[in-house]
């Protein structure tokens, strides 16, 4: 069974971080990973830097400006994480856009994540069509998740369009919006977390874009198996570094 | 410009986002804009051109997708965005067809030749002829200070297959897959790809691709502006330059689309020729 698959059978709230691979130092990468893992943190989004990230606001697209500047690349991320299964064991998902995987190679792409150990791929700009079509075998061949994105303005069909391919979880994006461009849920998305909640899909979801706090986790978590927090971590990162993460996720974990 | 008028027509609101160098160097659009009572937005990132302008406007329709319509002039983006964009430009070669019809006797020249940045009105002087074989199809693009000097938007000579706004097609960027800053005096070409129909010509070879630099081009203004009396904009210029090494027979007829007026590039021209 994949890592993801085994996670989301725990009988808990999935608290699941999203960074930016390379950020805020190059070599940070490894460290901000089992330090989320020493603290608790249930499942992480690596987040593959890329020049034009359409789907992000200005907190994750600063830290892949930055992180590119850094020297981050595909290569220097997969020559990082090459021996990351030996010190952690929590699931860990590839969070990018398409075009550096397409220059990369999808193929090759995929086999070096099933190499390094990455569980799945988040890939907000490659459409489900187009990876049905042409990719879903080749991500299957080495053992990867596709995780696909729904708003609220997704239509029932396509959600159980998405479902019927999945084999992981259903990434719920809170509201229309980019990353980082929320505070505090309100009924309108709540209403939305319900709706989705009574389709009784196969795939359980987890809530991203718009979790910062305690208060947005617990309410995410009230409808859906866990939730992700990207934009409040970076600004953590920004402030703090990546040694001490303890201070970010104890109030998360403990309340 | 054309939806700040529609929307003033209308009574819509209207947002424009334009990169902040090309609100600077464009300055009276801007302010036309301004007078229809559109609000612009300036493009903060990356070369702060047509790219992250398209940017920053798909990131307001993610935020707004409920009471937004999302609307763009280039032939770039997602399905169904560039077809539209080319539908609405097919009056170019519609109205093409019937003009030569009149001045020449036949509606299908020898050569339609028409500027690509992301190909609007190339794709609009094109679309009637691109099922004639006969009329042979020439793009021309920013070579800006030259091809290969790390500033230019020459998509099919610097390009490669790849993913951007929502399409795949000719695109400049890193091996890595990250997009490379264009550049270009003028800021219709300023993109670093093409539309997917243009990365199809070219593909197919049904066009041929020409670049011109920004020297090149200006100097091709400037000519248009002394020998007929009309002021082109830069993006037109870098069309016009072709004929000083493009060879055609005395009796071919060529159509050179002239997409745009200069008073927008005035400020340009003005610094360049120090006028």
């Amino acid at each position: 069974m994949n890592r993801i698959q085994a996670k989301l059978q725990e009988d808990k709230k999935l608290l699941s971080i999203y960074f930016t691979a390379g950020y805020p130092n190059l070599n940070d990468t490894v460290t901000t990973i089992e330090n989320l893992e020493q603290n608790g943190v249930d499942m992480i989004e690596i987040g593959l830097p890329f020049s034009d990230p359409l789907a992000d606001g200005p907190t994750i697209q600063a830290s892949s400006t930055q992180a590119l500047h850094n020297g981050m690349t595909s290569t220097v991320l997969f020559d990082q994480l090459k021996d990351i299964r030996k010190t952690v064991s929590i699931p860990l998902i590839l969070m990018g856009y398409f075009n550096p995987m397409l220059q990369y190679g999808v193929e090759a792409f995929c086999k070096k994540c099933q190499e390094v150990g990455i569980d799945g791929l988040i890939i907000p700009d490659l459409p489900v069509e187009v990876y049905h079509e042409e990719y879903k075998a080749i991500f299957e061949q080495y053992g990867l998740l596709n995780v696909f994105l729904i708003t609220p303005q997704t239509s029932e069909a396509r959600i159980r369009y998405m479902d019927s391919i999945s084999d992981g979880f259903i990434y719920m994006v809170s509201s229309a919006s980019t990353t980082g461009s929320q505070s505090g849920f309100g009924n309108e998305q709540t209403d939305y977390f319900k709706r989705i909640a009574d389709l009784k899909l196969t795939n359980p979801q987890v809530i991203g874009f718009g979790i910062s706090d305690y208060e947005t986790f617990s309410q995410a978590t009230q409808y859906a198996k866990g939730a992700i927090i990207g934009s409040a971590f970076i600004n953590y990162v920004t402030a703090h570094g990546v040694d001490d993460l303890g201070a970010f996720t104890t109030p998360l974990l403990n309340s | 410009m054309a939806t700040a008028t529609v929307c003033a027509l209308a009574g819509l609101e209207c947002i424009v986002y334009m990169g902040e160098i090309d609100i600077a160097r464009q300055a009276p659009n801007v302010a036309r804009m301004k007078m229809l009572g559109a609000e612009v937005r300036p493009a903060l990132s990356g070369s702060r051109t047509l790219k992250d302008a398209t940017n920053e406007a798909i990131r307001d329709w993610i935020n707004n997708p409920v009471d937004t319509h999302y609307i763009i002039g280039s032939a770039v983006g997602p399905h169904p965005y560039p077809d539209m964009v080319a539908r609405f430009q097919s009056v170019v070669s519609e109205e093409t067809k019937w003009q030569l019809k009149e001045v020449e006797g036949r509606e299908n020249p020898d050569y339609v030749v028409a500027c690509v940045g992301g190909g609007s009105n190339a794709a609009g002087a094109y679309y009637h002829y691109l099922n004639e074989p006969d009329v042979k199809l020439i793009a021309v693009e920013a070579a800006g200070k030259g091809i290969y000097t790390g500033e230019s938007a020459a998509t099919s000579v610097l390009g490669k297959e790849g993913v951007i706004h929502g399409s795949k097609t000719l695109l400049m960027q890193t091996t890595d897959g990250q997009i490379t800053e264009p550049y270009s005096i003028s800021a219709g070409l300023d993109y670093p790809g093409v539309g997917p129909m243009h990365a199809h010509l070219y593909e197919t070879k049904r066009a041929e691709f020409i670049s011109v630099t920004d020297d090149e081009a200006m100097t091709a203004g400037l000519e248009l502006s002394q020998l007929e009396g009309i002021i082109p904009a830069i993006e037109t210029s870098h069309a016009l330059a072709i004929f000083e090494d493009k060879k055609f027979k005395p009796e071919d007829v060529v159509v050179i689309s002239l997409s745009g007026r200069g008073d927008k590039d005035l400020n340009t021209y003005i610094d360049y020729f120090k006028l």
